[in-house]
């Protein structure tokens, strides 16, 4: 088996992705398309677009921490109208496949921002950014109860076109993330995307305040990949015991290489998305497409498809 | 911003000067499209964030970039992107300017001074630091002007004080019609509200962390208020470094004013 030959092709629910390698929420856009072409990754996952402009937290906004970032934007975005008008179709021109974060501050919001979004040239889904430290100061935590996950996921399946699938975004503090999973599979979510950033903070030696304006921010990098992977694998377990029903789960947390994909293809994402890997090397998702089919290649797997879920198998 | 480049560049000379290393990296692709105000963004052992540093001068024709920074001899390879950011703005028409720098901020107006005395310009120099050790230009400056001005916080070296102290002076006696300026915000506010006072154009350099330094993480904005008049957070990596010094909202940097619209 030569890498050339390895089939990198990932079947995401009704998308036929190129390949499993896309952007995480937020991490792509005019800024990457100058290091990568867009159309090159399995598709693309807008910053989170909310119904009206947002300016975000103040600075600071991001501290290093050992192996990973702490961040707190507050999810400073133009608002929809200002996305539907000039982001998405730059986004569209490049061949990109759009998968558009979208978040509102009430289930109506996420509703009408989905209704909304249907149809729209090169959106490909939606991911519910249901939940994350973002959300927890503005008084916004769908995630961490399934019921409201439940209504939530309900109201946006309902309001957004039915060729176009909706991904839920789980957060990882919650209680039993398999609950709050099968509660947005049951209400109809395509997908899910694990995981959102693990909430942290940091202080500053100097002033001994927390380092970030906003206090708590959401940690990701190298640091979260075992806690991202736990999820996954969590999560598809519950799926082969029928705890839920099977959907393809997009995994992302900490992947810098190759074999941090695999590794979460083999947990059971049937793709991986790259965040904070971005910010140190806007080249990285080429160099780790070719370091998959070579991993893939050296363990005598065909198909990307053939390492999903591996870590379940018993033989 | 000019198109930029990641690469492994080799260190093909380090060089001390003053507290700093003077790093000089191969860089052939990313050098011809270096503008004075343009930075690199090297990555050092963090897995995730990497350091932005301003170019000090670029060598088109021997295909290197020259950086000024702190800590020890450096050697090997560098991972390194460049260039990045929005340079100076540069006129053919000759211009008086100033040029203010604090401690290693300065090198970056030294390739500026250089390009504006080629077209004809006048320069001065006004270059602050804590002690005379953290100056940095001094030298290179006087080969381009006699008009250097030394400032520091000890009084080690030049006249005793902050460096825009002197700069009202030092504008009026070379009649500055720009300054160019390049330091942390607590040098560049002042810098520009002088330049504000005697009616001439600043472009202030914004040193700041900038962790990603491409424009993805949207971690280093500051309020800047656009051409239509409203306040929008600007990324200091992609908008900037390099701001018109009258257009950012220097006291409500680190806050999120009432009046700001989202982006």
């Amino acid at each position: 088996m030569e890498p050339q030959d390895v089939d990198l092709r990932a079947p995401f629910g009704p998308l036929a992705l190129p390949n499993p390698l896309l952007t995480a929420a937020g991490c792509a856009g005019r800024e990457l398309a100058k290091f990568v072409p867009l159309d090159a990754l399995g598709a693309v996952t807008t910053r989170t677009v909310m119904p009206r402009p947002r300016a975000g937290h103040p600075t600071p906004r991001a501290a290093a921490t050992p192996a990973g970032l702490l961040t707190a934007l507050g999810l400073p975005g133009p608002g929809i109208e200002a996305f539907a008008e000039r982001e998405l179709p730059w986004l569209a021109e490049r061949g990109a496949r759009v998968v558009v974060s979208i978040a509102g501050e009430r289930i109506e919001e996420f509703a009408a921002l989905a209704g909304r979004l249907g149809g729209l040239p090169g959106v490909v889904g939606l991911e519910l950014n249901i939940g994350g430290p973002s959300h927890a100061d503005l008084g916004l935590v769908f995630a961490a109860n399934p019921a409201i996950s439940y209504d939530l996921v309900r109201a946006v399946r309902r309001a957004a076109p039915a060729e176009l699938p909706v991904y839920a975004k789980l957060a990882p503090d919650v209680l039993s993330i398999t609950d709050i999973a099968a509660a947005c599979v049951r209400a109809g979510a395509d997908g899910l995307s694990m995981i959102n950033t693990v909430p942290g903070l940091e202080i500053d030696p100097d002033t001994l305040r927390p380092a970030l304006a906003a206090g708590p921010g959401g940690l990701s990098g190298p640091a979260v990949r075992p806690v991202a992977l736990r999820c996954v694998h969590l999560v598809h377990s519950a799926m082969l015991a029928g705890r839920l029903p099977t959907v393809p789960i997009l995994g992302m947390g900490g992947i810098t290489g190759g074999l941090d994909a695999l590794a979460f293809a083999a947990a059971g994402a049937s793709a991986v998305a790259i965040g904070s890997a971005l910010l140190h090397d806007p080249t990285a998702p080429l160099r780790i497409l070719d370091e998959l089919r070579t991993a893939l290649a050296a363990r005598g797997l065909a198909a990307f498809t053939d390492a999903v879920g591996l870590a379940h198998r018993r033989d | 911003m000019a198109h930029p480049v990641r690469c492994r560049a080799e260190v093909v000379g380090c060089a001390a000067e003053g507290a700093y290393q003077r790093l000089v990296l191969r860089a052939p692709e990313a050098a011809p499209r270096v503008r004075p105000g343009h930075f690199a963004s090297l990555a050092g052992e963090h897995p995730v964030v990497r350091d932005a540093v301003p170019i000090a001068r670029a060598d088109a024709a021997a295909g290197t970039l020259e950086l000024v920074v702190a800590g020890g001899p450096r050697t090997g390879t560098v991972d390194l992107i460049a260039p990045l950011g929005t340079p100076f703005p540069l006129t053919d028409e000759p211009v008086r300017a100033l040029l203010v720098g604090h401690g290693a901020h300065s090198a970056p107006l030294l390739a500026l001074g250089e390009q504006l005395k080629a077209r004809g310009g006048q320069l001065g120099f006004l270059l602050g630091a804590p002690t005379a050790a953290a100056l940095h230009g001094v030298e290179r400056a006087g080969a381009l002007t006699q008009d250097v001005l030394v400032v520091t916080e000890d009084g080690s070296a030049g006249l005793t004080g902050l460096v825009f102290e002197p700069l009202a002076q030092a504008a009026r006696a070379i009649d500055a019609s720009v300054v160019f300026a390049a330091g942390p915000p607590d040098v560049l506010a002042p810098t520009a509200a002088v330049a504000a006072d005697l009616g001439i154009r600043c472009w202030a350099l914004l040193a700041t962390d900038l962790p990603c330094g491409t424009g993805l993480c949207a971690a280093c904005v500051v309020p800047v208020i656009g051409a239509d008049g409203v306040s929008r957070f600007a990324r200091a990596c992609t908008e900037g470094p390099v701001f018109d010094g009258t257009r950012v909202r220097w006291a409500d940097i680190g806050t999120v004013p009432a009046d700001l619209e989202g982006v």
